[in-house]
C-alpha cells in the first residue's frame, strides 16, 4: 500500500500542555482515515500539523515520501489542504472564495470557471457564483469552504469535523460529498470527528486519539467489533456501560449496570467490566414482545436527534441506551419525547471490555 | 454682526466665482495633504501589520507608543521639525524649510501613528485563522498576509480618510516648517489664520467653509461605504 503521508515522532506542545504525544502515523493513498477521539484530544492540532500550516514542537513530517523541510513548506502545502471546523470565508463572493486557492495557482480564469461550476454543482450550490459568501446558511457556507478545498484536487485533504456544527440534512450532504469525491476522485481523507456513525460507516480506518496519543489504529469493524479500552473510555461512547459480570448457570453472564440494570451477553467473564452494545443492534417497539432477544427492557424516549435518514434516540430504561433506527421506522411507529418504549437485544450482541 | 454677515455673503461670492486665490489654496491643501497620507499609508500600514501579525518583545509599548503619538501637539512637532530642517538643524543641508515638501513631511509624521494604530486594530479584528486558510489553500506567507489586509480594507480606509482629515485640518506643522508664503506654501489652515488677523474675514470664512465641507464631505462618504461593506 502506498503511504501518501507520515508523521514520525510528532510531538506539539503548547506552553506548559501537550498537545500531541510523540505520534506515528502513516496514510494510505485513497483512503479515508477518522482521527476518532473526544474534543481536546489533539485531533484539530494533528489536521493543522498534517496541513503544515503548524509547526510540530519535535517530529518529521513526510508527504509523497519527501521529508517536509522549512525550504519546501510553501511548495508541499500545495499537496494538501485542510477544511476548518469553523468556516472561515473572506468577505467577497462565493466565486472569489472558491477561486482564491486556484488564482494562487495561477490557473487561467476560462479554466477557473469551469472548475467552479463543476465544483459548485458537486456541492449542490449551483448558481451561487455572485453571492456574497458571508450571507449564506451555515450548512451553506460550510460547503463553500469544503468547494474551496475541493477545487484544488489536492491528493490529501484535511477535515476538521465536517459536519459538527450543522444539522442533519447537511451533514447527511457533506458525507455524501466525501464519499463521492474518494471514490470518484480517489481523494485522500483524513477527517477528525468525535461522532460515532460517521465514524463507523464513512472510513475506511479509525485512529482512536485521547490526550494526544494515538492508542490504536484499525478498520472500523475491529475498532468497534473488539471494543478497545480506550474506545470504551471515551465519553462521547454511547452504549458504554461499567458493572460487575457473574457467570449463569446456563453459561452466559449476567451484568449488573447499576440501577437494577442487568444484561446478559455470551461472552464469559467475571468481576468488574465495561460492556458496550452497539446502537444499532438494539430493536425498539411500542409494545412488549416475545423474541429470543435475552434481553428486553422497558423505557422512556429522552431525546430525538434526527441524523438524516437515521434517527438515533436516548431511552432511559433506569440507564440511557441510545439507538439507533431508520427515519421511516421512527415515522412509522409514531415516537416522540417520553414515548413509552420497549428495547431489546440479543445476548450475543453485548460486548465486553 | 453686520461685519460676519458680510464676510459669509462674500465668501459664498468668492466660493461660487471661481477666485483663484481660493481655488490655489484650495487645491495645494488638498494636494500637500493627500500626498501626506499616501506616504503615510505606505510607511504605516506595513508597520502595522508587523505590531498585528507578529509576536515580539515590546509589541504591547509599540502599540502604545503609537497611539500616544496621535495626539502629538502639532506646533510641538512642527517646532522640533523646524529645528530639524533649519540651516543649523541636522537635515538643513537639503533646504526643505519652507517648501511644500517639509509640510508633506511633516504631515507624514503627524498621521504616521494614526494610520497605525487604526490600522493595526482593523488587523487585529480580522480572524487570526484567516492566516492559516489562506496557507492551506496555497497562499505563501506574503500572499496571506496581503489576503489578511484585504479583509482588513475597511478599515485601513477608514484610517486613510481619518489621517488625510487630520493633516488638511491642521496648522501646526503647516506652519512652522511650511511658513505659508503666498503661492508656494500657503494651505487653508494657514491661511485663514493669516487672513483673519489681517481682517480679511471674507476669504478666511470661504476657505474655513471649504475647509469644514471637505472633512464633513469625506467622513459621510466613509460613513456610507462603510454601511454598504456591512
Amino acid at each position: 500500500m502506498t503511504v501518501i503521508a507520515e508523521l514520525k515522532g510528532v510531538t506539539k506542545t503548547f506552553d506548559a500542555i501537550t498537545a500531541l504525544d510523540d505520534i506515528d502515523l502513516r496514510i494510505h493513498k485513497g483512503e479515508i482515515l477518522a482521527l476518532l477521539g473526544p474534543n481536546g484530544s489533539g485531533k484539530t492540532t494533528l489536521l493543522r500539523i498534517l496541513a503544515l500550516i503548524q509547526k510540530p514542537t519535535k517530529g518529521e513530517i513526510y508527504l509523497n515520501n519527501v521529508k517536509v523541510t522549512d525550504k519546501n513548506i510553501e511548495q508541499k502545502r500545495l499537496e494538501t489542504t485542510l477544511v476548518f471546523q469553523r468556516t472561515l470565508l473572506l468577505s467577497t463572493t462565493v466565486y472569489n472564495n472558491i477561486a482564491y486557492g486556484l488564482k494562487i495557482r495561477k490557473t487561467p480564469k476560462t479554466k477557473i470557471d469551469k472548475e467552479i461550476a463543476k465544483v459548485l454543482k458537486l456541492v449542490r450550490l449551483e448558481g451561487f457564483e455572485k453571492r456574497q459568501a458571508k450571507k449564506l446558511s451555515g450548512g451553506e457556507q460550510q460547503r463553500v469552504a469544503l468547494a474551496r478545498a475541493l477545487i484544488l484536487n489536492t491528493e490529501l485533504l484535511l477535515l476538521d469535523e465536517p459536519t459538527a456544527n450543522l444539522d442533519p440534512k447537511n451533514a447527511s450532504v457533506i458525507e455524501e460529498i466525501i464519499a463521492t469525491i474518494n471514490r470518484e476522485f480517489k481523494t485522500t481523507i483524513v477527517m477528525a470527528t468525535h461522532n460515532m456513525f460517521q465514524a463507523k460507516n464513512l472510513p475506511d480506518r479509525i485512529a482512536l486519539i485521547t490526550d494526544g496519543k494515538i492508542s490504536e489504529v484499525g478498520t472500523p469493524t475491529k475498532i468497534f467489533g473488539s471494543l478497545s479500552k480506550t474506545l470504551a473510555s471515551f465519553a462521547a461512547v454511547e452504549n458504554t456501560f461499567a458493572g460487575t459480570a457473574d457467570i449463569t448457570e446456563n453459561g452466559t453472564t449476567l451484568v449488573d449496570i447499576g440501577n437494577s440494570v442487568q444484561i446478559e451477553a455470551t461472552v464469559q467473564s467475571n468481576g468488574k467490566v465495561a460492556v458496550f452494545i452497539s446502537p444499532e443492534d438494539i430493536i425498539v417497539s411500542r409494545r412488549r414482545f416475545e423474541s429470543s432477544a435475552r434481553n428486553a427492557f422497558k423505557g422512556r424516549i429522552v431525546e430525538i436527534s434526527d441524523l438524516g435518514s437515521v434517527v438515533r434516540l436516548r431511552i432511559d430504561v433506569g440507564k440511557i441506551f441510545t439507538v439507533q433506527i431508520t427515519k421511516r421506522s421512527f415515522n412509522e411507529m409514531g415516537l416522540n419525547l417520553d414515548t413509552e418504549v420497549f428495547l431489546a437485544f440479543k445476548a450475543s450482541s453485548v460486548q465486553i471490555i | 454682526m453686520n461685519e460676519i454677515l458680510e464676510g459669509v455673503i462674500k465668501a459664498f461670492q468668492l466660493i461660487f466665482s471661481g477666485d483663484p486665490r481660493v481655488f490655489e489654496v484650495t487645491l495645494r491643501a488638498l494636494l500637500i495633504s493627500g500626498i501626506a497620507t499616501v506616504i503615510a499609508i505606505f510607511i504605516g500600514v506595513p508597520i502595522a501589520m508587523f505590531i498585528a501579525l507578529k509576536n515580539f518583545p515590546g509589541k504591547v509599548l509599540a502599540k502604545g507608543f503609537f497611539n500616544t503619538f496621535i495626539g502629538v501637539p502639532t506646533v510641538g512637532l512642527g517646532l522640533i521639525l523646524f529645528i530639524i530642517f533649519s540651516r543649523a538643524g541636522p537635515l538643513g543641508f537639503f533646504g526643505l524649510l519652507y517648501t511644500p515638501t517639509a509640510i508633506i513631511l511633516g504631515e507624514a509624521i503627524l498621521i504616521i501613528p494614526i494610520v497605525v494604530s487604526l490600522t493595526t486594530t482593523a488587523i487585529e479584528a480580522v480572524d487570526p485563522d484567516i492566516m492559516n486558510q489562506a496557507k492551506t489553500l496555497g497562499a505563501s506567507e506574503s500572499q496571506a498576509s496581503i489576503t489578511v489586509l484585504q479583509e482588513a480594507l475597511s478599515g485601513i480606509f477608514l484610517a486613510g480618510i481619518a489621517s488625510f482629515n487630520r493633516a488638511i485640518a491642521e496648522l501646526g506643522v503647516a506652519q512652522m516648517v511650511g511658513g505659508n508664503i503666498e503661492h508656494w506654501t500657503d494651505v487653508l489652515t494657514t491661511t485663514i489664520a493669516l487672513e483673519t488677523q489681517k481682517g480679511n474675514f471674507a476669504l478666511s470664512i470661504a476657505l474655513a467653509i471649504i475647509l469644514i465641507t471637505i472633512v464633513f464631505a469625506i467622513t459621510i462618504t466613509v460613513n456610507i461605504f462603510q454601511r454598504r461593506r456591512k
